[in-house]
């Protein structure tokens, strides 16, 4: 334990919140192993861990959405049970969700009194837009109330989720990773507004993945894994990243941790070989000339994108989700129909073909959505490996599938890309998520991919597993693949990108060399500042 | 404290519970139902078994004459189902094979073609008939995101319909709600065919349709789980964006999984009139379509598992016979299904004593 004791730690009657020995337990694992934790009134307190090391777990003890095991909580001074939700925020904790609650067609408002047991009667929207107006200056969240949540850009609806909980009465605010949906700027502001809680007495939790983030605005920071409280330190005090990064990571443990910590400091930029610049290359290998494609629901997503990427380049996709990066993700796989355009490999164009036939090509896809669309949960890890190329030797012969071969490709992949698993057999929804990323990853690679589309590859991963699939993107870029890195993680496009170009409303809003980004350049184009904008 | 929590993995041998469980649960529900009307459960059940299972080789053989049909559309259903198509109308599909397969013999194919031929036009018809039928859902769902429960249902009633038109109309049987007798080269072979030969075989009347319910058996195992087009439906059932990038043609996946499952109700039909009624008539099939849907369930959708239920739910009808006037084979079988859904759910709970926690210390009780 590399605790830093504190010595103004202030005493548990005091504190806002005092945890201690909190042990919750699900099916197979411990969740949390007797974990102690300390909230002071005034504070900005980031919570820190890999995945899986129960952040979450804990601040949902926390919130009175799950209930520990053992161990004791104090809120405030008491001795307290959080037996729900309503319970926690009776005690004035609230909890912020990465994945917001809100009902897009009702106002800010409404959504905000949405479930309050008071008024029991008569609901004065009026009194209730005016409160919220106020609360929000004095936190410095504006917001209007009579707007449509549906209106609502990402970071406002965060907004308003927050107001919901202060409306509610909470002085301890959880908020869960609430700056992976943000824009730099908009990370900025959110800050400001949570020192600005901070400094009026209410007490903040901040579960992140970003160092960075940490360094910036904690006060303290209290570090898990696997579990268990490693370290509680003190950004201000001298504690320096790399060092909580150790932490993170449970502590050095041979070569892992350290080239991860290498991932989290941005990396020294590579020099882009000159020979891989895209302009330079005689022949892409993939070329994205004036594409257009629909959304789902059938507006623009892509309003004519031209994207070059040469063989051995790393072309990084950056942006706000939502500005086409998914929709150019598919339409390049041949999962989405384009409307107009030309999307070609190597010279040749492909808009006649479908997904197997892309593939065939040597396109690798690395989609968004591991569960939901890079994997089949209910099936076994070898049908999983075999998800994409089953239509190949050595799996296929005639319309036979061979499953010896099978098994065997599946378990060399398993074995190659570290992905920790009980036997070849089981189903692959019990994999983590950083191990099912890494059977994914395994998977595309194993094709001997010529273009690589990877949309996110790093998100949510702890560091272990984000060390492991940058060097996978940096092996296929030195064997010469073109890869286009889709991602909102402006670190992991400081890591490998080449060149980076941003998203913005489904058009390319600029272009900047790879290596040390201008990040302000980068967050104006990205909320469409300074270029005019789309409509 | 006792509380129900929903599990977060089922485990396997749970998996196999769920059916048996089922079929116990719906014994006793079904017990109380006969005790409320007055019958003996014990006499009753003991009276279906006796004249199911145990009643010597008639009663197998009547067993496996019901279980054909069954065993066949709970093939057409599994099929389906795995690829997460729900062809709830195996019994529509049935209906229309048999007509076709009535066509072939009666009607358009010369009275005096060799058995052989003759057997394999009627079973290609009825196939071709039932994949056609099942098709147009397939088709709608596909193009259209039609739902294929509602459409696959209606047409059932299409083809009853239609099958009557037939049966009462131009195919009548001298006015009568039949259609002519097949020539004897229609006639699926039975064991009683060689009565003369072996004396054992007189008087039982199980049909060639039981080993094309066999064969159909293994042949969608094999295709489920040796082949890349299985492979495909496997994945379109566990996860259809995942079927999509993985490549698999979505929409003619789910046309031929439909048109697939059809054809084998379709043969089922053939069977069915070929080996049994030797004619087309009304009500011929007292829902071996619908029953199907329970065979595939209780059988999880294995194509093996499928044989044993099909032969189970066999007897459930031959010995129900024993005890008509109660109905008691379709209560019985209505039962089950709602015990299975019952089980099914419950399986992905399970129970959790836990000590009430003393205060300031937090024990137990989760609120998921």
């Amino acid at each position: 334990m590399n605790e830093i004791t504190d010595a103004s730690a202030t005493t548990p009657a005091a504190a806002a919140v005092a945890l201690r020995g909190i042990v919750r337990r699900f099916p197979g694992i411990v969740a949390l192993g007797g974990v102690d934790f300390d909230l002071a009134w005034g504070e900005i307190h980031a919570l820190l861990g890999e995945n899986g090391a129960g952040k979450s777990t804990l601040m949902k003890v926390l919130a009175g959405m799950l209930q520990p095991h053992e161990g004791s909580l104090r809120v405030g001074g008491e001795v307290v049970r959080l037996r729900s939700p309503r319970a926690a925020i009776a005690r004035g904790v609230g909890m912020v969700h990465q994945h917001f609650m809100l009902v897009p067609s009702l106002s800010v408002t409404e959504n905000v009194v949405l479930g309050l047991s008071r008024p029991r009667w008569l609901l004065d929207l009026e009194r209730a837009a005016g409160r919220i107006e106020e609360l929000g200056r004095q936190v410095g969240l504006t917001v209007d109330p009579g707007a449509r949540v549906a209106d609502l850009s990402v970071g406002e609806q965060q907004r308003v989720e927050i107001l919901k909980v202060l409306y509610r009465g909470a002085r301890i605010l959880l908020l869960d990773e609430p700056t992976a949906v943000l824009a730099p700027g908009e990370v900025e502001d959110l800050f400001d507004s949570l020192r600005r809680m901070a400094r009026e007495g209410r007490a903040v939790v901040l579960i992140t993945h970003k160092l960075d983030e940490v360094m910036a605005i904690a006060d303290r920071c209290t570090v898990l894994h696997r579990g268990r409280c490693t370290a509680l330190a003190r950004p201000t005090g001298g504690t320096t990243a790399a060092e909580v990064a150790r932490w993170m990571m449970g502590g050095a443990d041979g070569e892992a941790p350290a080239s991860a910590v290498d991932g989290v400091t941005p990396a020294p930029p590579q020099p882009p070989p000159a020979a891989h610049r895209g302009e330079a290359h005689p022949v892409p290998a993939l070329e994205v000339e004036d594409l257009r494609a629909a959304r789902e629901d059938g507006t623009p997503g892509l309003r004519g994108i031209t994207l070059r990427v040469a063989p051995g380049e790393v072309l990084g996709v950056a942006g706000v989700s939502g500005n086409g990066q998914s929709e150019l993700a598919d339409a390049i796989a041949g999962l989405r129909p384009r409307s107009g355009g030309v999307i070609r490999f190597e010279g040749r164009p492909v808009d006649g073909l479908g997904v197997a036939e892309r593939l065939g090509l040597g396109l690798a896809y690395v989609p968004e959505d591991r569960g939901g669309v890079g994997s089949a949960g209910s099936l076994s890890l070898v049908d999983n490996v075999a998800l994409r190329g089953y239509r190949h030797p050595p799996v296929r012969r005639g319309p036979w599938l061979r499953w010896g071969a099978a098994r065997r490709q599946a378990e060399t992949c398993l074995r190659d890309h570290d992905v920790v698993h009980a036997h070849a057999a089981q189903r692959a929804d019990q994999l983590s998520g950083g191990n099912l990323q890494k059977l994914i990853l395994g998977r595309e690679l194993g094709c001997n991919p010529r273009i690589l589309v990877a949309a996110q590859p790093t998100r949510g991963l702890d560091l272990t597993a984000t060390a492991a699939v940058d060097r996978s993107i940096r092996d296929e870029r030195a064997r010469g693949t073109a890869v286009l890195l889709i991602s909102e993680d402006l670190d992991e496009l400081e890591r490998l990108a080449d060149r980076v170009v941003v998203l913005y409303r489904g058009r390319v809003a600029g272009e900047v060399p790879g290596g040390t980004l201008d990040r302000e350049q980068l967050g104006r184009w990205m909320t469409g500042a300074g270029d005019g904008g789309a409509p | 404290m006792i509380r129900v929590e929903r599990r977060t993995h089922v485990p396997r041998w749970l998996v196999w519970t769920s059916p048996v469980a089922g079929i116990l649960l719906a014994l006793l529900v079904g017990s109380a139902l006969l005790a409320l009307a007055g019958i003996d459960p014990l006499a009753a059940y003991a009276a279906i078994v006796r004249a199911g299972f145990l009643g010597g080789a008639y009663a197998l053989s009547d067993t496996a004459v019901k279980a054909t049909p069954l065993l066949l559309c709970g093939l057409a259903c599994a099929l389906a189902f795995r690829a997460n198509l729900w062809n709830v109308g195996a019994e529509g599909q049935l209906l229309l094979g048999a007509w076709a397969a009535t066509g072939v013999a009666s009607f358009w194919l010369p009275g005096d073609t060799p058995r052989l031929p003759m057997l394999l036009a009627m079973g290609g018809a009825a196939a071709l008939a039932g994949a056609a039928w099942s098709a147009v859902p397939g088709v709608l769902r596909a193009r259209w995101r039609v739902n294929e429960i509602i459409s696959s249902l209606m047409l059932v009633y299409v083809a009853a319909r239609w099958n009557n038109y037939w049966i009462y109309g131009p195919w009548s049987d001298r006015g009568f709600q039949l259609t002519p007798r097949f020539p004897k080269t229609a006639w699926l072979p039975r064991l009683s065919d060689w009565a003369s030969e072996v004396p054992a075989f007189a008087g039982l009347t199980v049909h060639a349709g039981l080993l094309v319910g066999l064969a159909a058996a293994v042949a969608v195992w094999v295709l489920l789980s040796r082949t890349g087009w299985g492979f495909g439906v496997r994945l379109l059932g566990a996860n259809e964006r995942a079927a999509r990038y993985a490549g698999v043609p979505i929409r003619w996946r789910i046309v031929s999984v439909m048109a697939l499952s059809g054809g084998l109700a379709g043969l089922a039909g053939a069977c069915e009139v070929s080996g049994v009624v030797h004619r087309l008539q009304e009500n011929f099939s007292p829902g071996y379509g619908f029953t199907a849907i329970l065979v595939a369930w209780l059988a999880r959708l294995n194509p093996w598992a499928v044989i044993g239920v099909a032969l189970l739910l066999g007897g459930l009808l031959v010995g129900g016979r024993e005890v008509q006037p109660a109905g008691i084979p379709l209560m019985l079988q209505g039962v089950v299904l709602f015990s299975l859904i019952f089980c099914e759910a419950a399986i992905r709970y399970r129970i959790v004593r836990s000590t009430p926690p003393d205060p300031g210390l937090v024990g137990g009780g989760d609120a998921r």
